[in-house]
């Protein structure tokens, strides 16, 4: 196949400069001050997280802006859009692959461990939002003396076992991913921690023609069966509010449409983690325009989708002619959140269609600025969805209005920087790009047989 | 003579070494087809027909991940049913106890995971992972098998396997160099 534009590897590498370049990005002496900085921003947010986890455990949940009505606040918000932002790793590994697009290969690694980290991130939510979180056990189908089990036919027990199974199946594919890689660092190091650290953990690995080819048949299983995965956790996270009878909340468009978002703010999330990552560590050859090209393409796409999704509830209110429905769409529009409704539409289906130009796309800086806008827009969409539709429900004597405490900011601003954290963390300790699968894309090119 | 029988027995085997991932494949084709079995061929990437190469068409790695899943998918939907029509059943307005319907998302979840724990566990089952020691290790030149170098390892334990004779062949085909692996 002839393309086109830029191409997916610049030329002129070779196997040994693709490992070098990437592998002296983890084995050298000079870490570059920058990281240093990023990881001190990311731990003081983390010590942000520590503080206000151990406020919560020991005051409750009050210290939250949760009230009733409104008994979901921020928690499950940030549960959601940090779940949604994982699916976009799985996406680019999984279901890219399984396409045959060859412009994953220098994406996914670090999409790999957002996923990861993105879901650490959203699985503390349910454990800190419960009431009295010393029973979190509870949910689980374990005996007990008291003879309880979970009711297998609730959403938030389903959550239960869908997000558990992506996490490890999240850290199952980027672990085995990782195995030849860090046995070219085992290889390279030579320091004895880095050595026996590698050494441990690449297994043995010595790259026989045998293992890999078991090891190629293992990932493309592991693909097939991450891609039903990602689209099912997140449509079991949507049921936690679609088999809900809520005006707002009740509507079959939910699994859909908070797929696609998912992957919308996904995308946006793995270009603002790739646009400084190739500036700083020099990886422009490797994350090249067109992959900045794509995934600019797929957030407009996923975005269109998550527009239509807004349209159709609009029409879903009026067409069903049920007042509470039609309540529920003009109180989001119009209500006493209405900024939010609007400041939705803005960044989420405005602000990003300036990607329908070539020239937008190809501007790395407005990409990035695109991208924060989607993640903004993506985190208030959630926002809308779960406030505006408990604030004002089917009785007016049981309405009420919400807003979030500063111990609300604080926990999500802790979840931010742990997530920071643990990024700078990978990109200083493993290869941030996969060296093995890099070179099997070059040895391709070489051969023409590149997309 | 004894230094040659003493020698046979102290090397694990020869191991080439090349440059190119055609020769390597090249070099592995004329050693199956000398006789050769007792074979290896690493390669810091997996390249195409080098299995096949070496007389390995497929591997069990997908009944392996099929059996898990299965296994995976039983142990959800059994669970489920037990707990919800037998040993904890919650009468909520006499619906039936074997809501098989909403058992679906559970069952499902638990036979990706059997999947995948299958897929991750039993590849490096049989493949003999994790396996910290390996005679090909004690060769300096094997580092660079894990950058851009391709090797062909002959074991001793070969029925054709001459210190003499396999080092001719495989100076045949044209590697950088041909190395003895220590045991």
């Amino acid at each position: 196949m002839i393309h086109q534009g830029p191409p997916v590897l610049a030329p002129g590498h070779t196997f040994a400069t693709i490992t070098d370049k990437i592998a002296s990005i983890v084995q050298t002496r000079h870490t570059p001050l920058g990281w240093f900085a990023g990881l001190a921003v990311g731990a003081t947010l983390v010590g942000v997280l520590l503080l206000s986890v151990a406020y919560l455990f020991f005051k409750g949940v009050g210290i939250w802006g949760i009230n009733i009505p409104v008994a979901w606040g921020f928690a499950i918000v940030n549960f959601v859009w940090w779940i949604g932002i994982g699916h976009a790793g799985t996406l680019i590994s999984a279901i890219l692959l399984l396409l045959n697009q060859s412009w994953r290969t220098s994406i996914n690694r670090f999409a790999e461990a957002m996923t990861l980290f993105a879901v650490m991130c959203a699985g503390l939510f349910p454990l800190l939002h419960m009431g009295r979180p010393w029973f979190f056990y509870w949910m689980g189908p374990l005996p007990n003396t008291l003879g309880l089990q979970p009711q297998f036919r609730s959403p938030l027990v389903w959550d239960v076992f869908a997000v558990s199974t992506y996490a490890t199946v999240s850290f199952l594919f980027w672990y085995v991913g990782l195995i030849p890689d860090l046995a070219t660092l085992r290889d390279r190091a030579q320091g004895k921690v880095g050595q026996i650290l590698y050494g441990v953990f690449s297994l043995g690995w010595r790259g026989s023609a045998r293992h890999w080819s078991r090891y190629e048949t293992a990932y493309l299983l592991l693909a097939g069966l991450a891609t039903p995965l990602v689209l099912s956790v997140h449509t079991v996270v949507s049921f936690d509010f679609a088999t809900s009878i809520m005006p707002g909340w009740h509507s079959t468009i939910f699994p859909p449409y908070f797929v696609a978002g998912a992957i919308y703010s996904g995308f946006a999330m793995v270009l603002v983690i790739a646009i400084p990552l190739r500036k700083y560590y020099g990886l422009e050859d490797f994350i090249t325009e067109r992959h900045l090209d794509n995934m600019s393409k797929v957030m407009l796409a996923t975005g269109l989708i998550v527009a239509y999704g807004y349209l159709m509830e609009i029409f879903f209110a009026w067409y069903s002619g049920n007042h509470f429905e039609r309540f529920m769409i003009s109180n989001r529009i119009f209500g006493p959140y209405g900024y939010a409704y609007w400041a939705l539409i803005l960044f989420n289906i405005l602000i990003p269609q300036a990607l329908w130009s070539k020239r937008v796309r190809h501007r790395v800086g407005l990409v990035f600025l695109i991208s924060l806008a989607v993640l903004l827009g993506m985190w208030l969409e959630r926002y809308v969805i779960v406030i505006t539709s408990l604030h004002r429900d089917f009785l007016p004597s049981s309405w009420g209005m919400y807003s979030a405490t500063i111990w609300d900011y604080a926990t999500f601003a802790g979840t931010i920087g742990l997530f920071v954290t643990l990024m700078f963390l990978f990109i200083r300790f493993l290869p941030m790009i996969s060296i093995a699968e890099m070179r099997t894309l070059l040895a391709e090119t070489q051969r023409g047989k590149g997309h | 003579m004894v230094e040659v029988e003493t020698m046979k027995k102290n090397i694990f085997g020869l191991v080439a070494e090349f440059d190119n991932p055609d020769r390597l494949l090249e070099a592995t084709r004329r050693a199956h087809e000398a006789g050769y079995r007792k074979i290896d061929a690493t390669s810091p990437y997996p390249v195409e027909g080098l299995a096949e190469a070496l007389g390995f068409p497929r591997n069990r790695v997908s009944l392996v991940v099929l059996l898990g899943g299965i296994l995976g998918g039983l142990t959800g939907y059994i669970m489920q049913y037990f707990i919800a029509a037998v040993y904890y059943p919650i009468n909520s307005g006499g619906r039936p106890l074997n809501s098989w319907p909403a058992f679906i998302v559970i069952t499902f979840e638990l036979t990706i995971l059997g999947a995948a724990l299958a897929a991750v566990l039993g590849m490096l089952a049989l493949n003999g992972l994790p396996m910290p020691y390996h005679p090909l290790f004690n060769v300096p030149a094997f580092q660079l098998a894990s950058r851009d170098r391709f090797f062909l390892v002959v074991e001793a334990g070969d029925p054709r396997f001459d210190q003499v004779t396999t080092r001719q062949f495989l100076l045949s085909l044209n590697p950088r160099e041909v190395l003895d692996v220590a045991r």
